[in-house]
């Protein structure tokens, strides 16, 4: 393994022993062995997974929910053991994966901080040496003598992050860290990871929020089902992760928040997906309205992280409500918004355009080609000029 | 061994054996008092019951400081093995998220115990005083003895936590067995009340029964049967040795094969 390899991951392979009824007495093993009868099915959660960590390389991986992500940072913190397969790990890692693991409720803030620095490897004089530091980051002075059970939430993870970044390790394991904390603190969090970006530290980020991934991350490795997707840069995961999230069938055209479905959308076709930057955008929503009640028709665009680009509806535009029993209707819109991944969701209204009546998510993409590099959400006509 | 032995270890080794002694009598008005008093009280119990109303021991010089370092030798090697036997599930919450070595949870629970024997020693030495015991040149060899009783239960605690994983049964099984054991053990009475010799000897095969029996020669009366003298010199006198060493390792390997799964099986 040469030097400026950090973590190599060779073929690892795990899967677990899930029993149908948990054989946790004697008594029921060896019933089960008499009976020849394996109560268990094999579950493998991880197949065959390969990839490299440069040094300093800030490295996310992403998956959904049971994909297997937390199980291979565990493997890779050496907490599980693979069933088949190899990790290298050249340098010194941090063992937690879990911000506060080992606070003992019964104990003082202070007396958590010196445990919790001994499972980081400090002894009682170098915590000594960092103990005004951690309190005073933490911002609990007179609370140091509380028992941590009194504290509350934030308390306790402001004070489990403030002793977890003075591990002086070389690669450091983060799960899903960004998810507690309110804003103030995930914008400590922020601050620390820009601080070991330019430490040049190797950062393993496990997480199901691409934003974070795509605001830190170098590189990220995406698995689905314990099988690796896709690795490479950044931006080309965040793409195929949010595709392979959002991206349903249109046969399975998902019905949320359906009040009544008096009128439904029954099929959303687009002239063209792939669009360039001012290009018209053209929806055929076609529906039906058995009741012949009038109805209006909202159009909206999410960003890949969720966030809502634009939304509009005939009511808002001026249009009267229609009554036809069938019928077509076309949106266009010219799409002044930053390259990117686009979800569409189309909606059939009451009279007044305040109730959904048919609310469908990503009934489709919109693809806006990367022909420049800006940044945000849209994309404004702009030049430069030096005066 | 450097790597055992290591800084970050022996600070977490101190910071636990720390945490288990200050939780372990939380919220209890007389703390730490109880690690001595707790014996004290079965020590009492057991000299009215057996010594004042049963008339056991007459024979034997200094029975009631006999009988106390009995118990105190017994209570640790039971106090030792149960709260190891719980241990490793017990701190479940370190083994599935941080990456620490299994056999110092162990060894750190197994320091809390000897910590409360050796408080319990200081007691004994403040009762062999009243009870004018003369001091032996035998004594010396008490630390050995009870060398051996810790190593026979720390080989005992790694086999009953990693198994106690995987079966929870453990823990009653653990439970009769000694409470077995305590009968079976010359705690209460003398060996020399067992008329049958056989029966002696058999019972001598247990170590604990072997170490409570030589820590007594040794450091408090003579008049104490002890393998040496009633195997007179045999083999299988040393059949009690190589039981402590076969836990001891038999304890490590089970261990060492099981703890890699610990975090997953909890």
């Amino acid at each position: 393994m040469g030097d400026s390899i950090a973590i190599k991951v060779d073929r690892v392979n795990k899967s677990f022993k899930l029993p149908h009824e948990k054989v946790s007495s004697i008594k029921s093993a060896v019933v089960n062995f008499y009976k020849r009868k394996r109560t268990f099915e094999k579950q493998e959660v991880l197949k065959n997974i390969s990839f490299e960590i440069k040094k300093g390389e800030f490295f996310g991986i992403v998956g959904r929910n049971g994909s297997g992500k937390s199980t291979l940072l565990k493997l890779l913190a050496g907490i599980y053991t693979p069933d088949s397969g190899q990790i290298h790990i050249n340098g010194k890692l941090t063992p937690f994966i879990e911000l506060g693991v080992g606070f003992s409720p019964e104990l003082t803030g202070r007396e958590n901080i010196f445990l919790n620095g001994a499972l980081l490897g400090f002894s009682r004089r170098e915590m000594n040496a960092k103990y005004e530091d951690i309190v005073k980051f933490a911002e609990l002075e007179p609370f140091m003598d509380q028992k941590l059970k009194n504290y509350s939430s934030g308390m306790q993870v402001r004070l489990a992050f403030s002793i977890a970044i003075r591990a002086n390790t070389d690669i450091l394991i983060l799960d899903e860290v960004l998810a507690v904390g309110d804003a103030s603190f995930q914008q400590k969090c922020y601050d620390y990871f820009n601080e070991l970006k330019k430490q040049r530290k190797t950062v393993v980020l496990v997480t199901h929020d691409m934003s974070a991934v795509s605001r830190f991350c170098d590189r990220a490795l995406y698995i689905a089902k314990g099988k690796e997707e896709f690795i490479g840069s950044t931006r080309e995961v965040a793409e195929m992760y949010l595709e392979a999230n959002y991206n349903t069938p249109a046969s399975e055209v998902q019905r949320e928040a359906a009040v009544e479905p008096r009128a439904t959308i029954k099929k959303v076709d687009f002239v063209k997906t792939k669009l360039e930057i001012g290009e018209k955008l053209k929806a055929r929503i076609a529906f039906e309205n058995p009741t012949a009640l009038p109805i209006h028709f909202g159009f909206q665009l999410f960003g890949r992280d969720g966030s809502y680009c634009f939304g509009s509806n005939t009511y808002i535009s001026g249009l009267q409500p229609t009554t036809k029993k069938k019928g077509t209707l076309e949106f266009t819109a010219t799409v002044k918004l930053v390259p990117g991944v686009y979800f569409v969701t189309v909606a059939t209204m009451d009279e007044f355009a305040t109730t959904a009546l048919d609310y469908r998510t990503n009934v489709g993409q919109i693809v806006v080609n990367k022909t420049t590099e800006v940044g945000g959400i849209a994309y404004l006509d702009h030049s430069w000029e030096l005066l | 061994m450097i790597r055992y032995i290591s800084k970050e270890n022996k600070a977490l080794v101190r910071e636990l054996v720390r945490t288990d002694f200050k939780l372990r009598y939380q919220g209890s008005v007389l703390g730490y008092a109880w690690s001595l008093l707790r014996p004290l009280l079965l020590f009492i119990i057991l000299y009215i019951v057996f010594v004042k109303f049963l008339k056991l021991g007459s024979s034997i010089p200094h029975y009631p400081v006999y009988l106390l370092l009995g118990i105190v030798i017994w209570n640790f090697f039971l106090e030792m093995t149960t709260q190891s036997l719980g241990s490793i599930v017990g701190r479940g919450d370190l083994i599935r998220k941080i990456r620490i070595p299994r056999w110092i949870i162990i060894f750190s629970s197994s320091l809390s115990s000897v910590i409360n024997l050796l408080l319990n020693m200081v007691v004994i030495i403040i009762f062999m005083i009243l009870n004018h015991v003369d001091l032996l040149a035998t004594t010396l060899w008490l630390p050995v003895i009870l060398l051996e009783v810790y190593v026979f239960a720390l080989g005992l605690s790694l086999f009953l936590s990693a198994m106690f994983v995987k079966f929870r049964d453990v823990g009653y099984i653990w439970e009769v067995i000694l409470q077995a054991g305590f009968y079976l053990t010359p705690i209460l009475y003398p060996l020399a009340l067992i008329p049958n010799v056989t029966f002696q000897k058999i019972i001598l095969l247990n170590p604990m029964a072997q170490a409570i029996q030589d820590a007594r020669w040794s450091s408090i009366t003579h008049e104490t049967l002890i393998p040496s003298t009633l195997f007179q010199g045999g083999w299988y006198m040393y059949i009690p040795f190589v039981i402590v060493m076969a836990s001891l390792a038999g304890g490590l390997l089970y261990f060492r094969k099981e703890s890699k799964y610990f975090a997953e099986n909890i």
